[in-house]
């Protein structure tokens, strides 16, 4: 069972992590993987000021973004699963 | 007065803030294992402290020290066996006079004697000078002839926790021990109204630093478990000296792992009232404790009306603890009924404990922080309306704005805004009648809403527009938008469940 943590506090939810939850949620059901995934929130990683921060397992990963958000699920996500 | 006094309206809450202080800084300093060792001699240290070689309030040093001691065991917790958070400090109480209406000497002797036209008792009489008196046996204390006296020479001789208490919970001790005041725990809400206004502040609210500052000392700065800080939206007007991110920062300083907005919970709550509104016809609001409780203990048949959501600080800490398990929250806020709300059999799994404005206050002095250099941190989770709650007439602005986000345009809303006791009371008199045509109560104990709750700082006209302008910053414009993050999370936490 993978932990997916992304961060709601003030500082990420200003830049959009809203839209990496939606993201999350899709790339879950997507890939199948909902059984093997919990997806929940966190208030604060303390990592402010590098963009959306989110957590997978013990990994801390910032500046995650709609853009980049594909290849970094693949590569820490997906790739464990397999 | 110095720099410190000035952060508060009275005297009576600067010196509570000083045992706090006190209290707060033993707190941070000693082991929890030793404290029973040195209890006396830091009693003591504080009193000699505080009160100093000339009396200033009381008769003598030793009353005022005794009273002091009996300060600082209410900010350690109180007594244990009194079930109710607000407590009368005995020997503090000045027993005021209870005579009800009677002549004060600035009575003319004039001729005309508008008190005794006035008076239907006919407890009026003069004496040879012509003076006033009232008649204790006919007089029924209706006020009238206070009214027309032109030179306002006959008062009313009333306790200020009395007149305080617009449900009549609080009343001179009938054993004949004592005079001091006795609350009716039968009929009290907690809201504080009278600790505020006690002029001797022989009327306090219970306090839980120290098991605050044990929690935060026990996190070793969030390796152990996180504790999170739920902060009522009426925190936008009390620091007056410092910026609200400033405070935030400060919060955090104290080894608060984050600061989220109880308004965030507000939008929550607001979204599901409109729901519950529009299937069940009629109901009252949830968030304000003490009113909850006054129709508990004084309506009991509107019980059912009353909204099964949670509070606002409540609903955002459920949410915390779903997501964090291990997490500790402390709410901070204006409110003594929330010390009550949070040890509710439904409420105490999600909040730890509860502290006021004036707590947090006294705890960044006791570690020193000067909020007003420190650097902002960001606080934005929350609505504009989430955050007007705190104001009287926000809730049911944004329970209107809920419907409407809804699409709920064929449930007419007909809110009615209940701000302090009295006006709740005179609603929920005509509902429980039905009599009332509105069929939403958004129902505030104290005056003005959340800002005019007994823990605030600052009682200020501005407060109000203070508000409404933290209101404007957020950066969601709309309740849905706000909750849009945590809705989605809300299913997943469901599916987690099922797994």
């Amino acid at each position: 069972m993978k932990e997916v943590k992304i961060c709601v506090g003030s500082s990420c939810h200003l830049k959009g992590s809203y839209r990496i939850i939606e993201l999350a949620k899709d790339y879950i059901a997507n890939n199948n993987i909902g059984d093997k995934v919990n997806l929940g929130a966190a208030f604060c990683l303390g990592h402010c000021t590098d963009g959306v921060t989110i957590k997978i397992d013990d990994e801390v990963i910032c500046g995650v973004s709609p853009e980049n958000f594909k290849e970094i699920f693949d590569e820490k996500l997906l790739k464990d699963l397999d | 007065m110095d720099k410190k006094n000035r952060k508060f309206d009275t005297k009576v809450q600067y010196l509570k803030y000083k045992v706090l202080r006190e209290v707060a800084k033993h707190a941070w300093e000693t082991d929890e294992t030793e404290r029973p060792v040195d209890t006396f001699s830091f009693f003591d240290d504080v009193a000699k402290k505080i009160v100093k070689d000339k009396p200033t309030m009381r008769c003598c040093i030793y009353k005022e020290r005794a009273i002091v001691a009996e300060r600082i065991k209410i900010a350690m917790g109180g007594d244990r066996n009194n079930p109710n958070v607000i407590e009368v400090i005995d020997i503090a109480c000045d027993e005021c006079p209870v005579g009800g209406y009677d002549v004060t000497e600035a009575c003319r002797g004039c001729i005309a004697h508008r008190c005794e036209d006035v008076c239907r008792m006919g407890a009026i009489t003069f004496d040879s000078h012509q003076k006033a008196h009232i008649d204790k046996s006919k007089c029924v204390n209706c006020g009238q002839c206070a009214k027309v006296c032109p030179y306002g020479a006959i008062l009313e001789f009333k306790r200020p926790c009395e007149r305080a208490c617009k449900i009549g919970a609080i009343s001179r001790a009938t054993d004949t021990s004592s005079a001091a005041a006795h609350i009716d725990n039968d009929k009290c809400i907690s809201c504080g109204a009278c600790v505020y206004m006690c002029p001797f502040g022989a009327i306090s609210d219970k306090s839980y630093i120290v098991d605050i500052i044990n929690l935060l000392k026990g996190s070793e700065n969030g390796k152990k478990y996180k504790v999170y800080a739920v902060v009522a939206p009426s925190i936008s007007s009390q620091f007056t000296y410092a910026k609200l991110d400033q405070v935030v920062t400060a919060i955090k300083r104290l080894g608060f792992h984050s600061v989220v907005e109880a308004a965030l919970g507000a939008d929550m709550v607001a979204y599901k009232e409109a729901q519950e509104l529009a299937e069940k016809g009629f109901l009252t609001s949830s968030c304000c404790p003490a009113f909850v409780m006054y129709i508990q203990k004084a309506f009991p048949t509107l019980n059912n009306n009353i909204s099964h959501n949670l509070s606002p600080m409540a609903e955002i800490a459920k949410f915390i603890k779903e997501h964090d398990e291990n997490s500790k929250i402390i709410f901070i806020g204006p409110c003594t009924a929330k010390k009550a709300e949070v040890q509710l059999d439904t409420v105490k799994p999600y909040i730890d404990y509860a502290m006021t404005f004036e707590e947090l206050q006294a705890i960044f002095d006791s570690r020193e922080i000067e909020v007003s250099e420190l650097e902002g941190t960001m606080l934005d989770n929350a609505s504009y309306y989430g955050r007007i709650f705190a104001r009287c007439g926000g809730l049911s602005d944004a329970v209107a704005e809920a419907l409407k986000e809804q699409g709920n345009e064929d449930f007419e809303l007909s809110a009615i805004s209940c701000d302090g006791i009295e006006e709740c009371k005179r609603a929920l008199m005509r509902a429980s009648k039905n009599l009332l045509p509105n069929n939403f109560i958004e129902g505030m104990a104290c005056v003005g809403g959340c800002i005019g709750g007994a823990g605030c700082l600052t009682h200020g006209e501005k407060n109000k527009a203070e508000v409404d302008k933290y209101g404007m910053l957020a950066h969601e414009k709309t309740i849905t938008e706000a909750i849009g993050t945590f809705t989605q999370m809300d299913k997943s936490a469901g599916k987690k469940d099922k797994i």
